[in-house]
């Protein structure tokens, strides 16, 4: 994946704020997304990426703040922004009473295409999503992953340069997943810019040039994957001590070597960030010099909550929500 | 990139011509939803099916009780009937504008540069579709039992009684917009249609009724001067005072509805 360097902003979100009723569902949120590239937002059910989508798709106002798309303010621009973004929402927002081929011939004829225009690009987009076969087929008799992928041909009739994907692998099977990924790096090439919206953290370590982490309306943590992984380390190792006298003693010669935060304790279980097997054999040589005798050893990518936990410094306060 | 994002603009600028584009996405709207009436025969039953149950229902159970004979009581009741038919398939339409509100299809349509009002004026649009294939039904179901009206006068009658339906469906419009769920919008609906249409003269001379009622069928129901001047229209083939009145009242809901549905459906959507 390669980095546009030209400089030129896809999105500029600053200090952005939405309150529903009494709650903050965003709040005080800035990024940037360089054009060309994948952002992801990562977060929790109910974080507010779907409130943050639905602000950069002019489909909410904001309360305060500013988000410009290639410049143009979604207030102040709200058409020419539309002209710019192609929105494929977490629900599939395609008409179940009609085939594949009608839903994208209407949007194309929305869009401005004349009914020639329309046919052709219609005819495109079934190619290029595998839907041919069943371009005749009505919706009903769709699967998930096809009516995900008709959804999102259905957002870029005009080759819009921005898309947003909202949790585009929400509930699809490991292949169909797989599909949708490569899908996505597809966009990416032809020069789309993407902002996609996961639960899954390897998700976005697959696809994204940077990733946003948000929790609770706020930005945690903005950063490439390699960044994160820096940060969080790119597996979480996860051992249990034999003796509980030892416990804490073994929590410092990991400290150590792993070179990282002094891991947290629970009884005899120790967790710490890894970011190589290099650093993971420093980590259990220092332990067998040591004497400390182990029951279990686990290496495992961190969760999200492994990564909530790493950023915010403390678990407790993230799970009474 | 910045190759792409000047092509997005000339896209823009291609089709700015503002109201045009907006009234040629009203009529892909209106395409859309008639596309998925006709894919879902069932969704035109109200259409295609019940006016031929009303037409035999009335005209054999009422007809004797009414007007003596069912011979006697066609020239009554059909007109009757055929503007039940044509504001109950109203009532449809405002169920069918609430049901795409709650689907996420909505969103599309928002997050794309079209006009803000395309949807709801388009699934109306096609309604006219609908309102033609009712009265077809209503005079070729009368014909077959015996009703013989003045042939000269037919299209005019239902381009009329059209035209009538029409401007009472931006008024079911604005009331399914305006509830909560499409459930509501349903019996909603009901809840107009069934005093505006049967505490009318559309099957029942006003003059059997008691004052009070007598007093909400001839001054304030708008049905009854549209099932009037349809009467006198295919019974007599004129056109009376009853004829404009009623235009004139259409006109006046689409005026007062069509600003207030729209507004409505934006700050809602």
């Amino acid at each position: 994946m390669t980095m546009n360097t030209d400089g030129t902003s896809a999105v500029e979100v600053r200090n952005l704020v939405k309150t529903f009723g009494g709650c903050r569902a965003v709040d005080g949120i800035d990024f940037n997304i360089p054009a060309g590239t994948v952002c992801c937002i990562l977060g929790p059910n109910g974080a507010g990426k779907t409130t943050v989508i639905s602000i950069l798709a002019t489909l909410t106002a904001p309360d305060s703040g500013s988000v410009k798309i290639f410049g143009c303010d979604v207030r102040k621009d709200a058409n020419k922004v539309r002209r710019l973004i192609g929105l494929t929402g977490q629900f599939a927002s395609i008409d179940e009473g009609m085939t594949a081929a009608e839903n994208l011939m209407i949007f194309a004829r929305l869009l401005g295409f004349s009914r020639k225009g329309a046919k052709e690009r219609t005819k495109e987009l079934l190619e290029e999503f595998s839907l041919t076969e069943v371009a005749d087929t009505t919706l009903s008799e769709f699967s998930g992953g096809m009516r995900r992928r008709l959804d999102i041909a259905a957002s870029l009739i005009t080759r819009p340069p921005l898309i947003f994907l909202d949790e585009p692998t929400t509930g699809l099977d490991p292949r169909t997943r797989a599909q949708m990924w490569h899908t996505i790096r597809n966009l990416v090439k032809n020069g789309s810019t993407i902002l996609m919206t996961t639960q899954y953290l390897d998700e976005a370590d697959q696809l994204a040039d940077s990733i946003v982490i948000i929790d609770r309306g706020r930005v945690i943590a903005n950063d490439t994957p390699d960044g994160l992984k820096k940060s969080i380390g790119s597996m979480i190792l996860r051992i249990t001590v034999k003796e509980m006298t030892r416990a804490e003693e073994a929590a410092v010669i990991i400290g150590r070597s792993a070179d990282s935060a002094v891991p947290f304790s629970e009884a005899c279980e120790l967790t710490a960030p890894i970011d190589n097997t290099g650093c993971l054999a420093r980590v259990l040589a220092a332990l067998k010099d040591a004497d400390i005798e182990l029951t279990e050893i686990n290496v495992t990518r961190p969760t999200l909550d492994e990564v909530f936990f790493a950023l915010t410094g403390g678990g407790e306060e993230s799970e009474d929500r | 990139m910045t190759e792409i994002s000047i092509s997005a603009a000339e896209f823009g600028s291609k089709e700015c011509s503002g109201i045009i584009t907006a009234i040629s996405q009203t009529f892909t709207f209106a395409h859309r939803a008639m596309i998925k009436a006709f894919r879902n025969p069932e969704s035109l039953a109200d259409v295609a099916v019940m006016p031929i149950m009303f037409t035999l229902l009335f005209a054999y159970l009422f007809g004797g009780a009414i007007s003596g004979s069912t011979d006697a009581y066609l020239p009554v009741v059909i007109p009757g009937i055929l503007i039940m038919t044509l504001v109950t398939s109203c009532g449809t339409s405002g169920i069918q504008i609430r049901e795409d509100m709650d689907k996420s299809i909505t969103s599309r349509f928002k997050s794309m540069p079209v006009a803000r009002f395309a949807p709801v004026a388009g699934i109306l649009i096609a309604d006219l579709v609908r309102f033609a294939i009712a009265g077809a039904v209503v005079f070729v179901a009368g014909y077959a039992i015996g009703y013989r009206p003045e042939w000269s006068m037919i299209l005019a009658c239902i381009l009329f009684m059209m035209f009538f339906a029409w401007c009472l469906s931006w008024l079911f419009a604005f009331v399914s917009i305006s509830v909560k769920s499409s459930a509501m919008a349903t019996s909603a609906a009901m809840m107009i249609l069934f005093p505006l249409t049967f505490l009318s003269n559309a099957f029942v001379p006003a003059e059997t009724m008691p004052s009070v009622l007598q007093f909400f069928v001839n001054s304030i129901n708008p049905l009854t001067k549209a099932v009037s001047s349809v009467r006198e229209m295919l019974t007599y083939g004129t056109i009376d005072t009853d004829f404009w009145l009623s235009l004139l009242g259409a006109a006046a809901i689409l005026a007062v509805f069509i600003p207030l549905t729209l507004r409505r459906y934006m700050r809602k959507t």
